[in-house]
Formats: C-alpha cells, structure tokens, sequence
C-alpha cells in the first residue's frame, strides 16, 4: 500500500507540470500583464518596459516557465502584483480562512448526511425518505448565489440579524471571546449555503449507495439467518455502501481548502476562492498561477486519498 | 425448449438494456423470429407462444412511461419543466427579440405591474422578456454541453475500463489532468483572455465548450468503474469466447449496463451546465453582460442597492434557474428509477 502511495505521489508530478503548463500558457497568452495593471499612473513607456524587461517578461514564454519552474522548486512562487508581497505571504490567511469555513460545513454536512442517507434507504419511500428527498432535489438544485442572496435579502437587509458580508465587523479590535462571536455571526449564511448544498448531495449520495446494496443476495441471506436488523444494516449493508461514499468523502477533502469561489464572491468572505477571482480580475498573473497550480494539487490529493480509502475498505479493489 | 426460452429471455434482455438509448425498434422485428423458430421445433413451445401472443405485450419503451408515470414527483418535474421550455420557445418563436434590449427611459425600475409582468432595470428594459430570452440561453447551454460530456465520457469511460492496463492508466492520467484543471478560474481565464473581442455568440459557444470539455470526467470515471466491474461478469466473458468484437462489446454489452448510471449522471450534467453557466455570469464572467442570460440578469440586479430594493429585478432569473434545474434532477431521478429495474 505505501508503495502504491508512493507510486501514486511520483504520478503526480508529471500531471502538475502539464497542467502548470496550461494554465501557465493560459495567462501569458491573455493581453496585458501585472506590469500594465500597475498603480502609477505617472509610469511611461519605457519605465514599463524596463519593469517588463527586469521581470523577464520580454523572455519567449518556455524560457519565462522554466525560470518560474525553478522557483517554484524552490518554493518561492513569486510576487502578487496587488498585494506587492511575495506569494507565499498572502496566500496562507486566506487559505485559513477558507479551511474555517469549510471544515465547519463538511464536518456538519457528513454527520447529518450519513445517518440520514442510510435511514432513509432502510425506510424507502417513508414519510423521512421523502423529506430528504424533496430536500435533496432543492438542495441540489438551489443556485449557491442565489440562495446566499436570498438569505443576504431575508436576514441581513429586512430583519438585520445577520452581517451582510465577510469575516468580521469592520474596525472590531476584539480578541478571544467577542472575536469568535463576531466570526460565528458572519459564518451563519454562508456556512447555511454551503450546508444546505453538500448536505443536499451527500444525503442523496449515501441513500442511492445504500439502496443499491440493500437489495442484493446477501443482505437477504443475513436477514434470514436472523440477524438483528441493526447488525444487518450497519454491519453488512454499510460497510459495502460505504465506498462510494469514501470516494465523496475523497473528493471533497481538496475542497477544504480550494474554497468555493463563487459563494465567497456572494459573501464577500476573504477566503481562497475569492483571491482567486479578484487575481484574475487584477491580472496578477503569479499568483492566478499559483493558485491554480495549488488547487490542481489538492484536486489530485483527493483522488488519491478516494483511491486509497477504495482499497481500504474494498478488498476486491486491488491497488499496484 | 429450454434453450429458446434462454434465447428469448436473452432477447428481451438485450431489447430492455439498449431500449433505454432507443426506442425500441429491434424488439418487435427480433420476436416472431424466434417465435417461428419454435413452431418447426416443438409442439408445447407453440402453445406458450399463442398464449404469449393472447397476452397484453409491453415494450420495455411501455414500461418504462408506466413506471416513470407512477411517480408522481418525476410526473411533475417533467410537467413544470414542459412548461418552462413551451414558454421559452414560444418567446422565441412569437415574441419580439428586440424587446429585451429595448431601452425605455420613460419607464426606469419600474416594479412589477400589469404592463410590466417582472418589472423594468435602470434603463427600463423590461425584465420579463430579458428572462424569457436568457431562458433560451440557459437551456441551450445545458443542452450542448451534456451532449458533449456524454459522448467524451462513454468513449474514455469505456476503452478505460474495457482494456484495464496501459490503456487504463494513460486514460486515466488524462482524466486526472483535466479533472484538475481547476475550471472556474480556468474559465475566468480564458474568459478575460477573449475579453472583448469575441461577439456574445462567440463567447456563449466557448462557456459551452469551457463546460463540456471539462466536465466529462466525472462521468467517464464513474463508466470505467462500472464497466471495471462489469467486464468481469460472465456474460462479457461468453461474448468474448463467441469471438464479438471489443468495440461491440463495449457499446452492447457494457455501455448498455450503466446506462441508468449515464442518464442520471447526463441529467445532474445538464443541470449541473445551467447553474455552471449561471455561477459564470453571476461572476461577470459567462456572456456578456449585454446578453439577458440568468446570471447577468441576477449579477446586474444583485448589488448592495437592487438587492434590498429592487428584487424584481434578482428574484425571478434566481427563481427560474431554480426551478429548471430542480425539474431537470426530478425528471432524472424519475428516469433513474423507471428504467433501472433493481431499484424497481
């Protein structure tokens, strides 16, 4: 198994250059660069060319990744043009900000979804199945924005519960206690959409994987040897049921991190996501770049990890 | 006797898997022949056939109407979303296409009335043709898009999970390099690279493209998955030692079992390109803005002022896509359910 790990990490790396290759041919095709969104409006021509020139933007575009390239084996992956820092200095609070916000969500979102998928399999066609059903379709169907808006609209601007948007309250110099109360109060609506996203399709994701092995052979068989229906379902059912859910469970450990982009526009919270798009809109190539390598890394993170948790609980999976 | 009723079960076996992509035009052909076989061979296979032909025969097509009308919820996804197309193409086929674009300065945020349905923007265009024209967009989207996802995910899906191996594993690279590209800032990407020298029709086919190129992933992993487990069966392994084809077994023999799987994965495709292409232009980062699509209409109508004030002008487009993306997953699962006979 660590072998096959290990293999599966060297895999990676072929993959990560190709993609960095894209996205990175991407960027340098699209017109204007960080040197023409600079600040100054006093800058002429030739200082900016000079600028261009010293950043090695005038190099042909191989040459231009492969000096990137080496940097970035040297974990230096450059400047932000918009927050005229290195990289790595801006990305880590957003990073956590983004991790705050998602473990929150999954680790409530996998807790309810679980049990209630597997309820309702056990019960289809129930009055509870129905339920989560009906709430599985709106769930999944509900434009992320919209809903946000919708809450935004409800409980921020007519009943004035709630902050509109980001992390905490402007000019709040508070620490400990207050803090944390502060940033609860403005995790609620975002947080609720994306509960009531994952919850939607985890739920129905566990129930149809359930379903599907509580009718085969050998369910019946335990039933009929006089198995405690409990015994049956946790025991035998589960378990095999179980992995789809290990790959979900697998893909959404990237999304931890990568942040949803678009809800954190709609909230305006200062996570990852959100960098993102304002990166693209500023052409603040290095970091557009940066990120998106990140989030090809994380993406290839979560298959392995579904990969392996296959392997793991499915011993007729065999991994080499 | 024996043997024909293998055959004939064989018959109505293949006749229900494939019927799922095609109404079912081999069944009736295919039937009597087996039929007239029997009557030269045995005298008791005659009398089951009369029997038989006595019998009420329901195609597997029959069937799986009868067991989608059953469910009422599907019944009514399929209804409103009937609805929402039949208002759509009737917009597009009778109503003005200039009117969405009409600029009326004498009517400016104009909230819903009897003149106008949903309401004018800030320069007086009247919201309920902007949101019939972006239903047409929405749909095309989805439409296109699903059908470019469905075709590239059985053809990866497929020869990966079929030869195992080499194949598998350079597919699957491929797979995982295109399942990482992360897509909405790939898209923002290539959206700020057009910038503005496309037209609209020219940016609309690229976020068609953004999304169908990039979303098959999903789909063809889950295909290969199943055929993996699939292609271990014995009916692939008695097909293969009557020496068919590979390339008949995948689309005959394999494909065929994990059609409930495409099709409820094509409709959560489909819905899943029309929130795509939704969340894009909420962005500002689909179709120009110009362009009534759903999510311009909620990103034009969603900033800090419009959104306390003027929800006419963000409801309607949210409540649209909701709405279609919603019955698009009840026409799924209710397809899901009529035509895979386990969950029967």
């Amino acid at each position: 198994m660590i072998k096959y790990i290990l293999k599966r990490l060297l895999h990676m790396i072929p993959v990560l250059l190709i993609i960095s290759m894209v996205i990175f041919g991407i960027t340098k095709l699209a017109p204007g660069d960080s040197v023409g969104m600079g600040l100054d409006p006093r800058a002429t021509a030739e200082s900016l060319e000079r600028q261009r020139e010293a950043l090695g933007l005038n190099d042909p575009v191989p040459v231009q990744y492969i000096k990137w390239l080496t940097r970035v084996v040297q974990g230096d992956f450059g400047r932000s043009s918009q927050y005229m820092q290195p990289i790595m200095n801006v990305v880590p609070e957003r990073l956590w900000n983004s991790f705050i916000l998602n473990v929150v969500v999954y680790i409530i979102a996998f807790m309810l979804s679980i049990p209630i998928g597997i309820v309702s399999a056990v019960k289809q066609y129930s009055t509870f199945d129905s339920f989560w059903t009906v709430f599985s379709i709106i769930g999944i169907s509900m434009p992320s924005f919209f809903f946000g808006l919708l809450l935004i609209y409800v409980f921020s601007a007519k009943l004035q519960w709630l902050p509109f948007s980001g992390k905490q309250t402007p000019g709040l110099n508070a620490t400990g206690w207050v803090a944390f109360k502060d940033l609860l109060k403005h995790m609620v609506l975002p947080a609720t959409v994306l509960i009531l996203g994952s919850l939607a399709s985890t739920v129905r994701y566990t129930r149809t994987s359930m379903l599907e092995v509580i009718k085969q052979d050998y369910v019946r068989t335990a039933r009929s040897k006089g198995l405690n229906e409990r015994v049956v379902v946790y025991k035998h059912a589960f378990r095999n049921a179980l992995i789809p859910i290990i790959t979900l469970v697998g893909a959404y450990i990237p999304a931890l991190f990568s942040g949803a982009a678009i809800l954190e526009r709609t909230f305006i919270w200062p996570g990852i996501g959100n960098m993102l798009v304002t990166a693209v809109f500023a052409r603040d190539y290095n970091l557009v770049i940066g990120l998106n390598v990140f989030f090809a890394f994380l993406t290839l993170m979560g298959n392995l990890l579904a990969d392996v948790g296959y392997a793991l609980v499915d011993p007729r999976v065999k991994v080499d | 006797m024996n043997k024909n009723e293998k055959q004939r079960k064989d018959i109505k076996q293949d006749s229900a898997s494939q019927d799922v992509q095609q109404e079912p035009q081999v069944q009736p052909e295919q039937q009597p022949t087996a039929i007239d076989e029997e009557t030269f061979v045995d005298e008791t296979a005659l009398t089951i056939s009369e029997a038989e032909a006595k019998q009420k025969i329901y195609t597997p097509g029959m069937l799986i109407r009868r067991r989608f009308m059953r469910r009422k919820i599907a019944v009514f996804g399929a209804v409103v979303f009937s609805i929402i197309v039949l208002l759509v193409l009737a917009y597009f086929i009778f109503g003005d296409p200039q009117a969405s674009m009409r600029i009326n300065r004498a009517f400016r945020n104009v909230p819903p009335s009897a003149n106008f349905w949903l309401g004018t923007d800030n320069v007086g265009r009247d919201m309920f043709a902007r949101l019939m024209q972006g239903g047409q967009i929405s749909l095309l989207v989805g439409v296109v898009a699903v059908v470019i996802q469905v075709l590239i995910g059985m053809l990866i899906g497929g020869i990966a999970g079929f030869y195992g191996g080499w194949v598998d594993n350079i597919l699957m690279r491929f797979l995982e390099i295109v399942q990482s590209f992360p897509f909405t800032p790939l898209a923002i990407t290539v959206s700020a690279m057009l910038g503005t020298t496309v037209s609209a029709n020219q940016k609309l086919l690229v976020v068609i493209a953004l999304i169908g190129f990039l979303s098959w992933p999903g789909l063809a992993r889950m295909i290969r998955g199943q055929i993996l487990s699939l292609r271990e069966m014995e009916f692939v392994q008695a097909a293969k030692a009557l020496g068919v084809r590979d390339g008949r077994i995948i689309t005959r023999h394999l494909l065929p079992n994990t059609v409930a799987y495409i099709i409820v994965n094509a409709t959560i495709g489909m819905a899943g390109a029309i929130l795509t292409e939704a969340a894009l232009s909420f962005l500002g980062l689909g179709v120009p803005p110009a362009t009534p699509t759903w999510g311009n209409l909620i990103n034009a109508g969603s900033d800090m002022y419009n959104l306390q004030n003027r929800p006419w002008l963000w409801i309607p487009p949210g409540i649209a896509i909701f709405l279609t993306v919603m019955c698009i997953n009840l026409i799924g699962d209710g397809m899901r359910d009529a035509i895979d006979p386990k969950s029967k």
